[in-house]
């Protein structure tokens, strides 16, 4: 019997309320499953709701219409199957890196001691195994998301959701973290949904990339399976022709709503 | 300049005025002394004031009084304040309704309280606690009603998707943030502590070093009131640093907190 779909969201759309009392839509029914095991990455241009998807994945928020699925279970609340790493720098500042990571531990009663130990092994993982004391604004934002990789990964949650993680990181940065998340991904392959605004990015890391509309009312407009071989180094699967062919394909289609949503963000507001 | 360079202008500055002084005071000019003894007294008679107190060993009692009177001001302010602005921030609607009166309280000069208190709490210390109190208060309570409300929503979302609860978001997100805005304010709420100890003092005591300067005025003893005033800097300036070692200390995480923050 095959397993379960990890995630499943069924045309799922997602609205908020603005300030002026109108609706604004910001996903329109998506429809999207991520099997046992895959790695999916999103990819759309600025604006276009990408992050709202993954929260609604992550149970941060609840869709207006339609429905999320968690293993074949419907999602209410927050999905206590997930690991979330933000875009954003989310560690806390006033803990540890140790501590940081040791944390997810602790609070499911954890005693601390083994906390520590297993938080030390996570660090030591990601590279940073001499850096436990230090603080997070005492580390470089490459390292401070390899703290909030850790962070996420000692937990062992069964589907991780990443949004833009490595946005904020200059370009060398980002392959080498893109590397270490394929490698560390490589030991135990659990579900992954990637938001990316990068296509390279997306077809050197997944399984398979989605790609979205310029928003508002976004959808999903395309779904490309990469065949690429496995284990992948970043740097070297560019270089291959089906790379190219495949990003070629994809971003004839990606092109056009890139080209979209830019004008929609130069546009002045209230002119729609 | 070199750390020995700095700290001998800063010497030769207090050289200069305190010379200043004593030559106005003593020397007159053009048959004119500029700084009547009577008025202004001098660095001489203040200096010899000051080593009586601490050679007679009055000036002990004194200092521990205020001393003791500030630190109570600053622990109960500091507590309520912290308990309040946690409960404010987490409830919206208690907020509201309070809002205009914590703004009324607040805008009131809290001097004029020291005459209710005396009359509520005697000459002892309790009544210039209870003075710090109100001062101390408001700057900690808004302090942890800022640092609860403003939490990153990054990290509020990360603590839940790790997976806390209430209490535990509480303990881990909501408790340091509003611990460090608390800190942040720690010089101004332990200087306001000593404020309100040293006015209450002033206004109707029987020891304090407010008591002292007052009690100087009281006679005109000119010297007598620049003397306290001078063991009183000394007093500030000391419990200021002691706030920066515990500061240091606490704040190890904070970017600003390691290089000296003004």
């Amino acid at each position: 019997m095959a397993k379960p779909t990890a995630v499943a969201l069924d045309d799922a759309t997602v609205a908020f309320r603005l300030a002026d009392g109108r609706v604004y839509t910001a996903v329109e029914k998506a429809r999207l499953a991520v099997e046992h095991g895959e790695f999916v990455a999103i990819v759309g241009p600025t604006g276009c709701g990408k992050s709202t998807l993954l929260n609604v994945a992550a149970g941060l928020l609840k869709p207006a219409a339609g429905e999320v699925r968690i293993f074949d279970g419907p999602l209410t609340g927050l999905n206590r199957d997930a690991g979330y790493l933000f875009q954003a720098d989310a560690l806390f500042p006033w803990k540890t890196a140790l501590d940081n990571v040791a944390i997810g531990l602790e609070i499911t009663g954890v005693p601390r001691a083994e906390a520590l130990e297993r938080a030390q092994g996570w660090l030591n993982s990601v590279g940073l195994g001499a850096f436990g004391g230090r603080y997070p604004h005492m580390l470089s934002g490459g390292q401070r998301k390899r703290v909030g990789l850790a962070q996420v990964l000692i937990r062992d949650p069964k589907i991780l959701l990443m949004d833009e993680p490595f946005g904020p990181l200059d370009a060398q940065t980002r392959q080498i973290m893109g590397n270490l998340l394929l490698e560390l991904w490589n030991a135990d392959r659990k579900a992954v949904l990637f938001v990316t605004h990068d296509l390279e990015e997306a077809i050197a890391l997944a399984d398979r990339v989605v790609i979205m509309s310029a928003g508002p009312a976004a959808r999903i407009i395309g779904d490309w399976r990469v065949t690429l071989p496995r284990p992948r180094d970043i740097l070297e699967v560019r270089m291959e022709k089906d790379f190219h062919a495949l990003h070629r394909q994809i971003w004839s289609v990606l092109k056009d709503e890139v080209m979209k949503g830019y004008a929609q963000s130069t546009q002045a507001p209230g002119a729609a | 300049m070199s750390r020995a360079g700095l700290l001998l202008c800063q010497l030769l500055v207090a050289v200069i005025a305190l010379g200043l002084w004593q030559l106005f005071a003593s020397v007159p000019i053009f048959g004119h002394t500029w700084l009547p003894p009577f008025f202004f007294s001098n660095p001489v008679d203040v200096g010899s004031q000051i080593f009586d107190w601490f050679r007679t060993g009055v000036i002990w009692k004194h200092l521990l009084i205020t001393l003791w009177e500030s630190i109570l001001a600053f622990a109960i302010g500091s507590l309520g304040g912290v308990m309040v602005g946690f409960w404010f921030a987490r409830q919206p609607l208690v907020a509201a309704i309070f809002d205009p009166y914590v703004k009324m309280l607040n805008a009131l000069p809290r001097v004029v309280l020291a005459p209710i208190f005396t009359l509520w709490l005697g000459l002892g210390i309790w009544s210039k606690v209870a003075l710090g109190v109100t001062l101390v208060f408001f700057i900690v309570f808004f302090n942890v009603y800022q640092g609860v409300r403003e939490v990153s929503a990054t990290v509020l979302a990360n603590g839940r998707m790790l997976g806390m609860n209430e209490r535990q978001l509480m303990r881990h997100v909501y408790w340091p943030s509003a611990l460090s805005w608390m800190f942040s304010s720690l010089h101004t709420s332990v200087g306001f502590a000593v404020v309100g100890a040293v006015v209450g003092e002033y206004l109707g005591s029987a020891a304090g070093l407010g008591y002292l300067i007052q009690q100087a005025e009281g006679v005109f003893d000119v010297a007598g009131v620049f003397a306290g005033m001078f063991v009183l800097s000394a007093f500030v300036i000391l419990i200021d640093m002691a706030v920066t070692v515990v500061e240091r200390r606490l704040l190890v995480w904070r970017p600003d907190a390691a290089d000296g923050r003004g």
